[in-house]
């Protein structure tokens, strides 16, 4: 056969997109479990945070008030918005490196669309979030956490977390695409784990004492994605607490979305 | 024509048609303008005035239609180190929309064409450079492309290296008839694949046409000579004037003019009493069309150049 012929018919438009949407996340996915060095800190490191915390401030939960009597409880709900923030660092890093390498640019000669590239890397990063938070359940779990919520509970978990995988991973790829240097994405990402910890995940709002880290704590997002998910594993069904947290997931997936997909047009150049 | 902000006007009022199933050879030093042009040919860069069109396609307003028709193996061959050459094959097929049933056998096909099935499942951080040019290629004919457009693609390969691929693109263009648009700094290259050559220099086209008939055009060869002794070099470079015109680049060499050869030259070195160390007669080659046209060799001029090849977008 000469390499001219046989040219593939025409597909279906959404076939079409949908393969290459599952090839651009088949890559991210390839790509980080093929670097241990990357997929497995977002794994250990929140989670080895959460046991030292919890063995520190366990004495936290004779404050009165405090909505729990096992800070371990309490404290499962960081590892989720933590594991999210590592995964996304790297999935950007990643993304700035096609950008450095030129293989953006292979990217752009072939018909891919600009989105099966977003999307794509985006599948990528919410089915490695979904990885991880089902690990941080089953070490929950295994830890002898009680999920209030049941069963529908930890389901809802798993959404929330694929909202917040989706946020944070467009938020990165966003950087990526707008600095072009893996260099500058892990830049941002001391400043992102400044809001983390400037944030309700050691001690519940109402009870932080110190008025600025309160009034920071109280005005920071992430306290928000950290108490949704808090209330499922603690208290059970918390509209209010729900609402706040997916709508604040949902805003910022949605800004994310809107920045990431300005940023590849601006970067894929093609005509 | 391509103009960057605050950079020189790399690709000026370029005029070129490339017929089907012919390889054209884009010859330039560094900074000449070559990875420009094939950026706007292949759609990654728009051009700030003027227009193209390829396979019939224009580049600036059918983009998405070139892109169908083209596969490029761009300057640097950017591969994901981390993926395997297979893996490579398969993600460019599901990209490129080959139906599922097609991909593996294309891909099968390919590693087969490029001499890689041994290493398919190597990771391609492992190759060597010439191998990650084969699958550089591999990877630009996954969907039968008319048009190939190759980016400098022996650089810095092994000669051996360079003359597998010579072959390989020589198959493309004779049994596939696949059109070659070919850019390299190497005289060699291009005098031995290109049917047709342009020389850019400075972001404009000196010179065009087969190899052959550019070399022609100089017609006649050049002397050059190395003085047994040092002092003699003045001396010895008057004397040459008298038989051609200087080159020029602090050689002692002349392109002969018309009915003197080797044996005038020798001649009226020993009647000055001057002796040689060596010296050589040359048959015009691509390297004399470029000083020519330019007054300065192509090593010469990929010295001096302020090299534009990776130009910033925008």
């Amino acid at each position: 056969m000469s390499a001219t012929e046989g040219i593939a018919p025409p597909r279906l438009r959404g076939e079409v997109l949908a393969t290459q949407i599952a090839a651009v996340a088949g890559r991210s996915i390839r790509r980080t479990l093929r670097q241990p060095a990357l997929s497995i800190p977002p794994l250990v490191f929140p989670v080895a945070l959460m046991f030292v915390n919890a063995a520190g401030l366990e004495l936290s939960t004779l404050l009165p008030g405090f909505p729990t009597d096992s800070f371990l409880a309490f404290a499962l709900a960081v590892p989720f918005v933590q594991g999210a923030l590592f995964a996304t660092m790297n999935a950007g890093t990643d993304l700035a490196r096609d950008v450095q390498t030129g293989f953006l640019s292979r990217l752009s000669l072939t018909s891919m669309r600009g989105s099966s590239l977003l999307l794509g890397q985006l599948a990528g990063i919410v089915a490695l979030g979904l990885v991880q938070s089902i690990f941080y359940i089953a070490v929950g779990l295994a830890a002898g956490v009680d999920f209030a919520s049941g069963i529908g509970g930890i389901g809802v978990l798993l959404l929330f977390s694929l909202v917040v995988s989706l946020g944070f991973g467009a938020l990165g790829s966003f950087l990526a695409l707008r600095t072009g240097t893996g260099e500058a994405v892990q830049g941002m990402f001391p400043l992102l784990f400044v809001f983390l910890f400037i944030s309700s995940m050691n001690t519940p709002r109402e009870l932080i004492a110190v008025d600025w880290f309160r009034f920071a704590a109280t005005a920071n997002p992430v306290s928000y994605l950290i108490e949704c998910v808090r209330t499922l594993i603690i208290e059970g069904w918390n509209g209010r607490a729900l609402a706040l947290g997916f709508g604040i997931a949902i805003a910022i997936a949605a800004l994310s979305l809107a920045l990431a997909s300005w940023a590849l047009r601006e970067r894929m150049t093609r005509t | 024509m391509r103009e960057f902000k605050k950079g020189p006007r790399a690709v000026d009022g370029i005029d070129l048609r490339v017929e089907p199933g012919e390889i054209y050879g884009f010859l330039g030093p560094n900074g000449a303008g070559k990875s420009t042009t094939v950026l706007m040919l292949t759609t990654l860069l728009p051009p700030t005035a003027g227009t193209a069109t390829v396979a019939g396609y224009d580049v600036v307003r059918e983009g998405p239609q070139v892109r169908s028709v083209i596969g490029a193996a761009l300057q640097e061959a950017a591969l994901d180190n981390l993926l395997t050459g297979r893996d490579h094959l398969r993600l460019q097929t599901m990209l490129q929309g080959l139906p599922r049933k097609q991909r593996k056998a294309r891909g099968e096909e390919l590693l087969v064409r490029v001499g890689l099935t041994e290493a398919a499942d190597r990771k391609v951080g492992g190759y060597s450079g010439g191998m990650k040019r084969r699958l550089d290629l591999a990877l630009a004919l996954v969907h039968r492309p008319r048009v190939l457009f190759l980016d400098e693609p022996t650089t810095g390969l092994d000669p051996q290296s360079r003359t597998a691929l010579w072959d390989e693109v020589g198959r493309l263009a004779r049994e596939d008839g696949v059109t070659v648009f070919l850019t390299t700094q190497y005289l060699e290259e291009a005098d031995v694949l290109a049917d047709r050559v342009g020389i850019i220099d400075h972001g404009r086209i000196v010179a065009e046409g087969p190899p052959a008939a550019l070399k022609a055009e100089i017609g006649r060869p050049s002397v050059h000579a190395t003085p047994a002794r040092e002092t003699d070099r003045a001396r010895i470079g008057n004397l040459l004037t008298q038989f051609g015109d200087p080159l020029g680049d602090g050689e002692l060499a002349v392109r002969l003019h018309d009915g003197f050869g080797l044996a005038d030259v020798i001649r009226g070195v020993d009647g000055e009493g001057l002796a040689l160390h060596d010296v050589e007669v040359r048959a015009p080659s691509l390297d004399d069309v470029f000083l020519e046209k330019t007054g300065r060799t192509l090593e010469g001029a990929a010295e001096s150049e302020d090299p534009i090849s990776q130009p910033a977008r925008r």
